[in-house]
């Protein structure tokens, strides 16, 4: 992968991006994966001068993430957005559509946690 | 005073995609927007499971009819990035080809669009009546209008013979000659200016800080564009950011009114120095395992793709961020204190790409 | 003579309105590209308008998923009878490339009844204009049952 990764945790997260913020970065996004074992992966991926950081945090899915969105306004869209797709708790989140941002009552699954399998329709 | 609430969206005239805003209103005074998404989200980024590595690009292009090329060029190349595929060079400037053809006509729809906001009718009429140019040469050299289905893992599928590119030439002269005679309106008219200028301001600071992308932060006066990176043919071509300072409404759509010219620009550079040679190379095995985080500049700005492969046909993860998501919370940020005729031109303004936005 | 009148005007020329239901934007913009100089749908008397109220044909374009049917279908019983139904594109026919994505209830008739479906991934404006001639044949047949 393209840049620098700096691996955080659950501690320092909200730390390292205010450092971040403080050296002039721009947050591009973040993006989510499986880290198996019940785990999710977040990188948060920053911008200078088209030089790439990213930071990479592991982190169990039944815990509260701190949320960055009081640092960085604009992560409340794509933490809403995990929340959606990961059921992930967020502390701290600017404005929480409590999974509703994207999907409506009746997705009952989780989509991109394993309990969710697509397949043909009819 | 009293707080009214005004919904706008998802069905609204100006809006071409559904999205929703909720709009706490003093007067006629915006104190509050808040959005509502959802109406587009389909899930396509969970297809990836089912469907192969070459069936994806398909899916990809059809995150955005807009904007599909370059979508379909970004998956690919950051496919090629991870399988360590070096494409041939009259690939990658046939790409860029396809890729600057795709900006215009995209910029020239927004151009029509927002002529439209403020009730220009004639003048969108102009602009979609140029672009139609535009899209006999897709139908004619990809065979779609719109969704230009050209990439594969290793290269692109078509190609363009010399006679194609000749035509391709004159065409954009005719193009570039069309819209010069509209610039004087575009940029000047007394009632365009009264619509525009000083209408949904964005600083430089607030534009980086909220993370805004593509014109909407080039109309505040930052020269990032992410062509500048030189990825894929672009690093054969000559080529400086469009940036204006205002940040308002007219800036930004100035900023796209020169890009348009510029990507003529870039086309005639990329025929200019095509050279002979293989389409494509074969491709052999699987995505290894590993990740790759790719990031190209679309019509609407930086659009990031972030791949993560597992040594199978099937991807495990593929995560697209797309311009207009990173252009919301600097939407939100302009919206507070403007009109609310304003509306609908300020929301327009960021261009926005709502099926983009949800996937 | 005033209701035939009104009954020969509506046939002669319907007004459309467009809902993007959750398409990718290629079939919306072709819907677009119709009303614009090459193509020019309104030499045949339709008119885009953007009220559901004051509309006779429906076109939708995209696949439905589970928050924008509540909205298709408010829009489609907003519309004054006799009404018609154009689905355009292979995501309003069926869900398209989409049809197994988790968030995708499948085409448009599966939420309204639909008269005319247009095919084309994404349909060409001349499959459009030629679906709204056929719809409003069907149109016409509605208009003069409903007397």
């Amino acid at each position: 992968m393209k840049g620098k990764v700096i691996d955080v945790t659950l501690d320092n997260v909200v730390g390292e991006v205010m450092n971040m913020k403080n050296d002039g970065q721009r947050l591009v996004s973040f993006s989510t994966y499986n880290a198996g074992e019940g785990k999710i992966g977040i990188l948060y991926h920053f911008d200078k001068a088209l030089e790439n950081t990213h930071l990479r945090l592991v982190a169990d899915m039944d815990k509260p993430i701190p949320s960055v969105s009081g640092v960085y306004f604009s992560a409340l869209l794509v933490e809403n957005e995990i929340r959606d797709q990961w059921d992930v708790k967020f502390d701290g989140l600017v404005l929480d559509f409590n999974r509703t941002l994207l999907l409506d009552p009746e997705v009952t699954k989780v989509p991109l946690a394993n309990n969710l399998k697509i397949g043909p329709k009819n | 005073m009293a707080t009214t609430v005004i919904p706008f969206g998802p069905q609204h005239p100006v809006l071409p995609e559904p999205v929703h805003l909720t709009l706490k209103v003093e007067d006629e005074i915006v104190k509050e927007a808040i959005p509502a998404l959802g109406y587009v989200h389909r899930g396509l980024e969970k297809l990836c499971e089912i469907r192969d590595f070459n069936q994806m690009i398909t899916v990809c292009e059809r995150v955005c009819g807009i904007c599909s090329m370059i979508h379909g060029a970004c998956y690919s190349q950051s496919i090629e990035e991870l399988m360590g595929i070096e494409i041939p060079d009259r690939a990658k400037l046939l790409r860029v080809i396809w890729s600057e053809l795709h900006r215009m006509h995209s910029h020239l729809l927004w151009l029509g669009l927002f002529a439209d906001a403020f009730g220009f009718e004639a003048l969108f009429m102009q602009f979609w009546k140029i672009r139609e140019r535009i899209m006999d040469i897709n139908e004619a050299t990809a065979g779609s209008r719109v969704i230009v289905s050209v990439n594969i893992i290793g290269g692109v599928r078509a190609d363009l013979s010399p006679d194609q590119l000749r035509w391709i030439l004159s065409e954009l002269d005719i193009v570039e000659k069309e819209v010069r005679e509209l610039q004087d309106t575009m940029m000047n008219d007394y009632t365009i200016k009264t619509r525009t200028v000083g209408i949904g301001v964005m600083t430089k600071a607030q534009a980086w800080e909220l993370g805004a992308a593509g014109p909407t932060l080039r109309g505040s006066g930052v020269a990032q564009d992410m062509r500048q990176q030189g990825y894929g043919g672009y690093a054969f071509l000559d080529f400086e950011p469009v940036v204006e300072t205002a940040g308002d409404c007219w800036a930004r759509s100035t900023v796209r009114f020169r890009e348009v010219l510029q990507s003529a620009d870039l086309v005639r550079q990329a025929i200019s120095k095509l050279p002979e040679g293989e389409l494509a190379v074969k491709v052999k095995g699987n995505p290894p395992e590993g990740e790759v985080y790719h990031r190209v500049e679309q019509p609407r700005g930086e659009c990031m793709y972030y791949i993560r492969g597992n040594g199978t046909k099937n991807l495990d993860r593929l995560r697209i961020r797309t311009p207009t998501f990173a252009n919301i919370p600097p939407l939100l940020a302009m919206l507070p204190e403007c009109e609310l005729a304003d509306v609908p031109v300020i929301v327009l303004s960021i261009d926005p790409c709502i099926s983009c936005t949800e996937r | 003579m005033f209701g035939s009148f009104i009954k020969k005007s509506r046939a002669k020329s319907p007004w459309i309105m467009h809902f993007d239901c959750g398409s990718c934007n290629g079939c919306d913009i072709e819907v677009l590209a119709c009303l614009t100089p090459l193509y020019d749908v309104e030499r045949f008397g339709i008119i885009n308008v953007g009220n559901p109220k004051h509309a006779d044909v429906l076109l939708v374009t995209g696949t439905v998923n589970h928050r924008n049917k509540k909205v298709l279908k408010n829009i489609y019983d907003q519309m004054p009878e006799p009404k018609a139904v154009i689905a355009i594109g292979a995501c309003g026919l069926t869900g398209g490339v989409f049809r197994e994505a988790y968030n995708v209830v499948g085409g448009v008739d599966k939420v309204i009844p639909v008269d005319v479906y247009v095919p084309g991934c994404p349909a060409k404006p001349e499959a459009i204009i030629d679906g709204v001639v056929a719809g409003l044949a069907k149109f016409a047949q509605k208009v003069e049952e409903a007397g």
